[in-house]
């Protein structure tokens, strides 16, 4: 007997997405992501616009993470004229991350993961039921777009960021109104760590090569090389000549042992096994009271590594706060220069990863834009097929459902992969409505 | 509670970065109330399950960038009693309508390594090119205190007290100082739609459009402004109205007259 389980679309997931997994007899024989998300073209219109437009521009894939794209597009075209924006324009900008890691773990974790775990339709249900534990989650969410509206003056589309650092920055005072909130919050994080430890995961784990930025001092976000559990170190700028997919025409043998290696992760779970001692203090002990740290290979408990660094995010952004001092400046002074700028941040949900070529007016000539999903989706359609694998006994209904809970453990970010997109791509799926 | 009729909201989405839609999960201390007020019938983001319809409102965000969704957007329609259009994307075609200006085949064959497998229409439009649309929310992304006030204007059969006036009334309200008169920023607060109270020249910067444009905008006026007094090169002041609303008709003349 032959069975597919298809599912047109895919619901909470930002984006839109469906998946497919094909069974022949007793043998899966194909595990996919279809994405059908339309193309939006942004590389090919960024060519020809100012490099001080990039933020503005790449903020525009995705709504749910315009800061990792406004950070990624910076860092590239001031390193790529020389420049290195420190101190305390520095510190905000950490800062107003955070405030994206935050909002976004806290809308995965309690509005789109949870109520996989403990068999909601959806968060307004999950609330019929815990109504502390959902309020707590929504509490949790808004303080991260309060965190980047103050520093930001939106939450979505911030319009305060750009190459060189703000337009405005904050006053001492102004982030000092957030203090309380993220002490509150920093409790909140952790108590949603301690909730989703309880939860039940499937025994499921996988050999993945975990990539993910490191920095030698912090808990790596916006700035630092490239690593991998499995021994890649390198800086951002040779990204294409290690992580290359199947399309890869010219090759060194680097990257030909990258793709003999085939899949990678990144995200959170990347993170915590090849960061983990740099996260905050208060963070790893969290993490150990639930005995969570490197080495987990289960993608189900992702959404522990989401609490965790929600834990480290509140951490971070109180010892930020308490050592801002406003600087004399809001952003320094740039020149353009020709040249290949190159930025990486880690998104929510893992490494950004930019290309521009700029010329001496600062017109942007070429670029590339890597998002973390469309990086994660080897590793969702490896997850399927060997998940329905080892599931095949489990009734029909319940295993779409931990399909669909397989994909969710990524946070997928469909806005964000769909504009480089090199999946197979299934326009007759989304036949229906 | 179950005995009391609560009208449908329905949410979709057609070519966008999902950041109008996001608003509405953003509406974190209403949420739990307004589904209380109103059944959330169909909204793949934030719920799995789907109500079938007719729905009494449907939210739209996204501009028809595919013929499949330029059919898809019909059947909303037919199944909606009120259509809303929510932000740039669905209002003037959002950023993405900057192919519109240039060849979408060379696009896709930058873009993609295989763009044989891309279909995709040369330009993308505003729902209102397919559809009656009954209200149009504007903002890149639309403002969360619009949204509110729109969805309960029309669940109340009332006007939604949503001004048209332009960014420039916005600032002369709060008291800011003008930033192209005192610091010779060039702005287009003064052809861009209300609705973000200002924020960009509250921040010290110009406005970039995200609310589109105002009604009948003197864009010719600014431009001259912009050329004689910010010193901008036409191909400046073209880049500036080829932004996010660049197919909005308005700012689609003015950035050609600057080519
Ligand atoms: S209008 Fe802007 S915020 Fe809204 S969906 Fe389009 S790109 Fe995103
Ligand atoms: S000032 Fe202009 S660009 Fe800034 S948020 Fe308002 S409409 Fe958008
Ligand atoms: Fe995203």
């Amino acid at each position: 007997m032959n069975k597919t389980i298809k599912l047109d679309y895919l619901a909470r997931v930002e984006g839109e997405g469906g998946l497919t997994v094909r069974l022949k007899g007793d043998e899966v024989v194909d595990a996919r992501l279809n994405i059908f998300e339309p193309p939006r073209f942004f590389e090919a219109f960024l060519r020809g616009r100012r490099f001080s437009e990039a933020p503005d521009i790449t903020a525009r894939i995705c709504g749910i993470c315009p800061i990792a794209y406004m950070m990624s597009s910076i860092q590239a075209m001031e390193t790529g004229f020389g420049y290195h924006v420190d101190g305390m324009l520095r510190e905000l900008r950490r800062l107003i991350y955070f405030g994206e890691w935050i909002e976004s773990h806290a809308l995965h974790i309690y509005m789109l993961h949870a109520p996989d775990f403990l068999g909601y339709q959806d968060v307004i249900k999950l609330a019929g039921d815990f109504p502390e534990i959902v309020e707590r989650g929504l509490k949790l969410k808004k303080l991260g777009n309060d965190i980047m509206t103050l520093i930001g003056g939106r939450e979505i589309h911030p319009i305060n960021i750009r190459v060189g650092g703000f337009y405005r920055v904050p006053t001492k005072n102004e982030l000092n109104s957030l203090s309380d909130r993220i002490k509150w919050a920093r409790e909140a994080a952790l108590e949603t760590v301690r909730w989703v430890a309880t939860m039940e995961f499937p025994d499921f784990e996988q050999d993945y090569e975990f990539v993910a930025l490191r920095h030698p001092e912090e808990y790596a976000v916006i700035e630092g090389d490239l690593a991998s559990n499995k021994g890649l170190s390198f800086p951002i700028s040779a990204f294409e000549e290690y992580i290359r997919e199947d399309h890869v025409k010219h090759s060194t043998s680097l990257q030909a042992s990258v793709r003999g290696r085939g899949a990678y992760c990144v995200g959170p779970m990347a993170r915590i096994n090849i960061n983990f001692e740099k996260l905050s203090a208060l963070a790893r002990e969290a993490a150990s009271e639930v005995k969570f740290g490197p080495g987990c290979l289960n993608p189900f408990k992702s959404i522990i590594a989401r609490a965790i660094e929600v834990v480290h995010a509140c951490d971070e952004s109180l010892r930020i706060i308490e050592g801002y001092q406003m600087p004399e400046m809001p952003s320094i002074d740039l020149t353009p220069r020709t040249a290949t700028c190159y930025g990486c941040t880690e998104a929510p949900r893992g490494i950004c990863w930019h290309r521009y070529r700029v010329d001496e007016d600062g017109t942007i000539l070429d670029a590339r834009i890597v998002p973390p999903t469309s990086q994660n989706q080897r590793a969702i359609e490896d997850d399927l097929l060997h998940f329905v694998r080892k599931n095949m006994a489990l009734p029909e209904d319940r295993l779409a459902w931990l399909c669909e809970q397989v994909v969710r453990n990524y946070d997928p970010c469909i806005s964000c992969s769909c504009h480089y997109l090199k999946l197979k791509f299934e326009r007759d799926l989304d036949g229906d409505i | 509670m179950a005995t009391k009729k609560r009208p449908k909201l329905a949410v979709w989405k057609f070519a966008s970065c999902d950041g109008c839609q996001l608003s509405l999960l953003d509406c974190e201390d209403e949420l739990l109330a307004v589904a209380r007020e109103i059944e959330v019938a169909y909204f793949p983001e934030g719920f799995r399950e789907v109500i079938k319809g007719p729905y009494d409102i449907s939210l739209v965000e996204g501009s028809i960038t595919t013929a499949h969704d330029a059919e898809r957007i019909h059947k909303v329609r037919r199944m909606s009693k009120t259509v809303i259009a929510i932000g740039a994307c669905a209002t003037s075609g959002g950023i993405q309508a900057l192919r519109n200006f240039k060849d979408v085949k060379e696009f896709a064959r930058y873009v993609y390594p295989r763009p044989e497998y891309i279909s995709t229409l040369s330009k993308s439009t505003p729902l209102s090119d397919h559809i009656n649309v009954d209200y149009e929310l504007r903002g890149c992304p639309i403002s969360k205190v619009q949204l509110i006030e729109t969805v309960s204007a029309f669940l109340n059969s009332r006007k939604p007290n949503v001004p048209s006036h332009s960014v420039c009334m916005e600032c002369k309200r709060k008291g800011n100082i003008c930033v192209m008169v005192a610091k010779g920023i060039p702005c287009l607060g003064p052809v861009t739609h209300a609705g973000c109270d200002a924020l960009c020249p509250t921040y010290n910067r110009g406005c970039y459009a995200c609310f589109g444009p105002k009604e009948s905008p003197n864009t010719g006026s600014l431009s001259r402004w912009l050329g004689e007094r910010s010193g901008m090169k036409d191909k400046d002041i073209m880049r500036s109205f080829r932004g996010i609303n660049a197919y909005a008709e308005p700012f689609r003349k003015e950035s050609e007259a600057h080519e």
